[in-house]
């Protein structure tokens, strides 16, 4: 277990490495100079030049690349060009919106999907079954900024439910804020259901076959407690490791998600550093979702041993 | 042994009785006759095998008697008549899915033929034990705990107060075997139904496990339907023989009675092909020729006369089993008894 967790460690410490000098090199791979482009059109030869130097532009990339991974290991992810703060103080300013959106989505897909799933394995083939699958095809295909519209017209603008878009403004409570959440988790959470739909379906449908199922039904107990119990337990490996995978989903469904519902989180700030050329803001968000992904892969794998006695690491 | 066998029973000394058990799976056209016409009786305290072929029924018979048979397949026709621990009969084929959840554990039990595969890799045995009993007893968790390790001890589990809280995987196959038995057996069923219990052990532990089921049997004194391809299995365990062929039983008899004065051609041939004492290096096994036909396409009448030596064109005629001698009967046109194979 302690070796596991150590060959674990160090494989984690690789992907960072690697996530750190792929959001060196991509960035400076695109075309354009921060430096003239922060300063406009009209600024002066000089002044650029000046610039450049101020941000280390100028230095050979090979010592631009030190000096980021030596600083990065040291917790400093550089400054925002363009809000001139610690790259790691912009983050955190827009962590909450993206953490309670992810978290309550994931809430959101997980109530849909997994009652649904275990159903319609349980009934195979009825129109339950179809239906199930049909509407995950569908959740699965329609883009979430579709849903998200739909949304924002008929629960926002006509019924007035719940905000349209924004983080309730300066100011705003707790409750409040999370108010502004509800549609965006819905709209993200929905396109994330399918694919958790379809595994706990499937693995499910693998269980109810298996003989201990059977020894369970032999056993006089309620068609409940077969596949709650003895059933949905063995089944909730792959869940679990669905869940894992769409960790990724959501972060990418949250860059759309935030864009059309106008969230403050970090989402709709690596959209707009993007566009603004930030590249500090752009690597620092690359570093800590990837970081963020390791670790939920990593709780993913300990949740096994958890579940599972035979799994030994 | 075979001891206490008497000739003729009395109604109260019947605890299953199979009545004309036909079985379907499939819809409509694409309907298949698992079983057909199937008849047995087993006697209170008594263990009746039920010999075949894979694919001869047996299993279906043993999952319609338990209520388990799958989706696809349905009780078209029969009687299963199970008399209850309260002395009530009870027909199984009209019984609902809250009827059979009573009955399963105190009424009838069931052991499978995997061990490896039949018990929860997730929980452990003591918790799968004592579900038996959560389920059919109101008993506190303690005093669960405490029956469910002596049921561990009373199938020779070794340290069974620490196996308790083993899982499966931690277990050999004998052992988890063992396991089984004891959760088939923790609630004292009337009826053990056997599925193969010994086919996937290897011949030491097989040996072992029948003997414990016999002592198991005795001790609590339940009726016993053990189901299994092995004659030899058969020879060691059982008071009474149905042996089925192609989804019907051919022949019912004693287990003396069918060793000695085996009566029907397919019985012949399954004692034929199995080694046995007294058989000679220059002796050899002899096999029956061709194979099962498939339930989908049975031949008219007899449905082993198209490997039977000796049959007629009086065999394409419909077969019912009858008595051919007291406690005898057999499905054939001809009586063998006596005769040389």
């Amino acid at each position: 277990m302690r070796s596991y967790l150590l060959r674990r460690l160090v494989g984690m410490i690789v992907v960072i490495f690697l996530v750190l000098t792929i959001a060196f090199v991509l960035v400076r791979l695109a075309p354009g100079d921060p430096a003239s482009l922060m300063l406009g059109p009209d600024a002066s030869p000089d002044e650029v030049a000046a610039l450049r130097g101020r941000l280390g532009l100028d230095r050979p990339i090979l010592v631009q690349y030190a000096t980021f991974l030596g600083n990065a290991l040291q917790g400093d992810l550089g400054r925002s060009l363009f809000f001139n703060q610690p790259v790691l103080t912009v983050l955190a300013n827009r962590a909450e919106p993206t953490i309670f959106l992810a978290l309550f989505s994931l809430m959101v897909a997980l109530v849909i999907a997994t009652p649904v799933g275990i159903w319609a394995a349980y009934r195979r083939g009825s129109f339950l079954d179809q239906a199930s699958i049909t509407s995950a095809m569908l959740a699965a295909s329609v883009p979430s900024f579709l849903t998200g519209l739909i949304f924002q017209r008929y629960l926002a603008t006509d019924l007035g439910w719940f905000p349209a878009s924004g983080y309730g403004g300066a100011g705003a409570d707790f409750a409040e804020r999370m108010r502004h959440l509800v549609l965006p988790s819905i709209t993200l959470g929905i396109t994330n259901s399918a694919l958790i739909l379809r595994f706990t379906r499937a693995s499910m449908l693998d269980i109810l076959g298996e003989d201990y199922v059977r020894t369970a039904r032999a056993k006089g107990m309620t068609e409940r407690r077969v596949v709650l119990r003895h059933a949905l337990k063995n089944a909730g490996i792959p869940i679990i490791t669905v869940i894992g995978l769409t960790f990724a989903l959501l972060v990418s469904g949250a860059v759309v998600t935030e864009r059309v519902f106008n969230l403050p989180g970090m989402g709709n700030l690596v959209v707009n550093a993007v566009l603004r050329r930030d590249y500090p803001v752009i690597q620092g968000t690359l570093i800590v979702v990837a970081g963020l992904y390791v670790l939920v892969n990593l709780a993913t794998d300990l949740l096994y041993l958890v579940v599972d006695k035979r799994v030994r690491y | 042994m075979t001891g206490h066998r008497e000739a003729m029973r009395t109604p109260g000394d019947t605890i299953l009785s199979v009545e004309g058990l036909s079985v379907g799976f499939g819809r409509g056209t694409a309907r298949v006759a698992a079983l057909r016409d199937v008849s047995f009786t087993l006697g209170r305290g008594r263990t009746l095998a039920l010999v075949g072929e894979s694919g001869s029924g047996k299993s279906v018979t043993s999952l319609a008697l338990m209520g388990l048979l799958p989706p696809s397949g349905r009780i078209l026709s029969g009687r299963l008549d199970f008399r209850t621990p309260d002395g009530r009969v009870t027909d199984l084929a009209r019984l609902d899915g809250a009827g059979f959840r009573a009955l399963r554990g105190p009424g009838i039990s069931m052991i499978f033929q995997e061990p490896m595969s039949s018990l929860n890799p997730l929980f452990t045995i003591g918790d799968q034990i004592g579900e038996m009993l959560l389920l059919h007893q109101d008993l506190r968790a303690a005093e669960r705990r405490r029956r469910v390790i002596e049921m561990l001890e009373l199938v020779e589990i070794p340290g069974a107060a620490a196996r308790v809280d083993a899982y499966p995987h931690e277990l050999s196959g004998g052992m988890r075997q063992r396991v089984m038995i004891a959760m088939g057996l923790i609630c004292r069923p009337a009826l053990l139904i056997a599925d193969e219990p010994t086919t996937a052990l290897d011949v030491t532990i097989q040996a072992q496990i029948l003997d414990l089921m016999r002592r198991l049997q005795k001790e609590l004194g339940m009726s016993i339907l053990f189901i299994t391809h092995d004659m030899g299995v058969v020879a060691e365990m059982a008071d009474d023989v149905a042996v089925m062929y192609a989804g019907a039983v051919v022949e019912q008899a004693g287990v003396l009675d069918l060793f000695d004065r085996t009566r029907h051609p397919y019985t012949r041939g399954l004692l034929a092909s199995i080694p046995r004492e007294g058989l000679g290096p220059d002796d050899r096994l002899v096999p029956i020729p061709g194979s099962v036909p498939p339930l989908s396409a049975l031949p008219p009448g007899c449905a082993f006369a198209p490997r039977c030596p000796h049959a007629r064109p009086a065999c394409r005629e419909p077969v019912s089993l009858e008595p051919k001698a007291p406690g005898h009967l057999s499905a054939c046109i001809f009586d063998f008894a006596g005769e040389a194979a």
